[in-house]
């Protein structure tokens, strides 16, 4: 078995508040509903088009390899999407206000200055590209690629899903046409929710895999019982 | 210290926790008198139904219009999930070009009236060119001719206790409209589409069109309207079939 390496980091506060734990945990389990109720909707007409209209018949943008699949299916998945998409959307905006109120943006996740050099960033993707940062135990925050990362999910992706999702929605868009206009009709808006959804999906493996690599047992203690990054778990 | 911290945090969060639950307990009784929850509101479900329906007649509150398109827009593909009923009545009715269909206006109304598709016409009619999209994920524009619901209950007078018109076609896809859609300018009972009468496979001779909500809130095939004060004794109690197969009662998503 794989064993972390010693760390030397002598912080005291948990890795993560539990307010960020709460909400991680939280926005997983709606993003897995999301995700697996997301496929169900998808399959029901899995084409995808650009503008305001497309069907059956109409030239589509992306086919994808996959069966339509009607009886059935999309009722439970548009029931649990919507479900999700209320717990993702409470929560996230919860961590929204606990981030900015807090700090916790700033000191966590927006990238310094200093960070964003050429030389910095460089360095950090040159490092993750090797598989080095897994013996890079004894940091407390977040390397640039990280922070860009977190920062691309918490500020662009999450917000565009969102977004797109209520692009698509009749009634938000009666009172708001330019929620969907923006993005030059419904079927637009449909087909940006299905690509977003499809980077965060990226996301989520690169994540996990990169949460394995670098000391599974100790990565998720802190984001669990907030475990503290320190030696104890040699 | 940290111990202390950890009290705090703990009387914090409990503070927090019953003061979000009575406002939870406030909020479901306000929303209930203002009518904010939909008839399939219960089950786990029905958590995330009542919290899109209350939210969403909050913010269309004002009438808010479902977006319209130019005639240039028109879709060349106007596709449609099933075909008309296979009722003797229903084929009846059609094969004498729907002359002796009559569709009937009955409940909390006033004077319970019966119109034939002549009389409907002689109404002020509305055209409006909108989307129709289905929950599938297809789309499409199409120019809708009608009278507004609204005009026919103006004529046949609602009582001031209505809050859902149930909609009854000769298939089974039965549903019902709150009064703010019942009310809703775009809300047309349709007789023609695209400058000819209704098709038959997307409604003949008489479809309602809910533009603020997804397709299939926009029954075909209409025979019956009945204006009621509750849905709770309407059937499945459930206000529509769709909850029976797994679709919201309200699809305004």
């Amino acid at each position: 078995m794989w064993t972390p390496p010693v760390s030397v980091h002598t912080a005291d506060a948990p890795a993560h508040s539990a307010f960020v734990r709460l909400t991680h945990w939280i926005t997983t389990a709606s993003v897995a509903a999301l995700i697996i109720s997301g496929i169900a909707i998808l399959i029901a007409h899995p084409r995808l088009y650009w503008g305001e209209t497309g069907t059956v018949g109409a030239p589509s943008l992306i086919d994808l390899p996959l069966p339509f699949v009607l009886t059935g299916q999309t009722g439970w998945g548009r029931h649990l999407h919507f479900l999700a998409a209320w717990m993702l959307v409470v929560t996230g905006a919860a961590y929204l206000t606990y981030g900015i109120v807090v700090g916790h943006f700033v000191r966590d996740v927006l990238p310094s200055r200093a960070d964003l050099s050429r030389e910095s960033i460089a360095s950090s993707v040159s490092t993750h590209t090797r598989f080095e940062i897994g013996r890079d135990q004894n940091v407390a925050t977040y390397n640039v690629v990280q922070r860009l990362t977190y920062c691309l999910v918490i500020f662009v992706l999450f917000p565009l899903m969102i977004w797109t999702g209520l692009a698509m929605a009749p009634a938000v868009t009666s009172v708001a046409p330019i929620v969907v206009t923006t993005f030059g009709g419904h079927q637009s808006a449909r087909t940006i929710h299905f690509v977003v959804a499809f980077a965060l999906v990226v996301f989520i493996v690169v994540h996990v895999v990169m949460v394995c690599v670098t000391g599974f047992g100790r990565r998720m203690r802190a984001m669990t019982v907030g475990g503290r990054s320190r030696s104890t778990d040699i | 210290m940290s111990g202390l911290l950890t009290r705090r945090r703990l009387i914090a969060t409990g503070i927090t926790a019953a003061v979000g639950a009575s406002g939870l307990a406030a909020a479901a009784r306000i929303a209930k008198r203002y009518g904010l929850i939909p008839p399939d509101h219960s089950g786990i479900y029905g958590v995330g139904n009542t919290l899109t329906y209350a939210s969403q007649r909050i913010l269309t509150a004002n009438h808010s219009r479902a977006r319209e398109f130019s005639r240039s827009e028109i879709s060349t593909i106007a596709p449609v999930n099933g075909g008309p009923p296979e009722s003797e009545e229903y084929e009846r009715l059609g094969s004498d070009t729907f002359r002796d269909w009559r569709l009937t206006v009955d409940g909390l109304v006033a004077r319970p009236t019966t119109f034939s598709l002549s009389e409907l016409r002689r109404f002020p009619q509305r055209s409006q060119i909108t989307a129709h999209a289905c929950e599938e994920g297809w789309s499409f524009i199409a120019q809708w001719t009608g009278v507004p619901l609204s005009t026919v209950l103006d004529y046949v007078g609602i009582a001031p206790a209505a809050r859902f018109v149930v909609l009854v076609p000769f298939d089974q896809y039965w549903d019902s409209i709150d009064m703010a859609d019942a009310a809703h300018p775009q809300t047309l009972l349709a007789y023609g589409m695209n400058g000819t009468d209704l098709p038959a496979d997307h409604g003949a001779p008489l479809r309602i069109r809910v533009e603020r909500q997804l397709g299939y809130k926009s029954i075909k095939y209409l025979k019956r309207l009945t204006v009621v004060d509750s849905l709770e004794h309407v059937r499945n109690g459930l206000g529509s079939l769709s909850p029976d197969i797994g679709y919201s009662w309200y699809a305004g998503i």
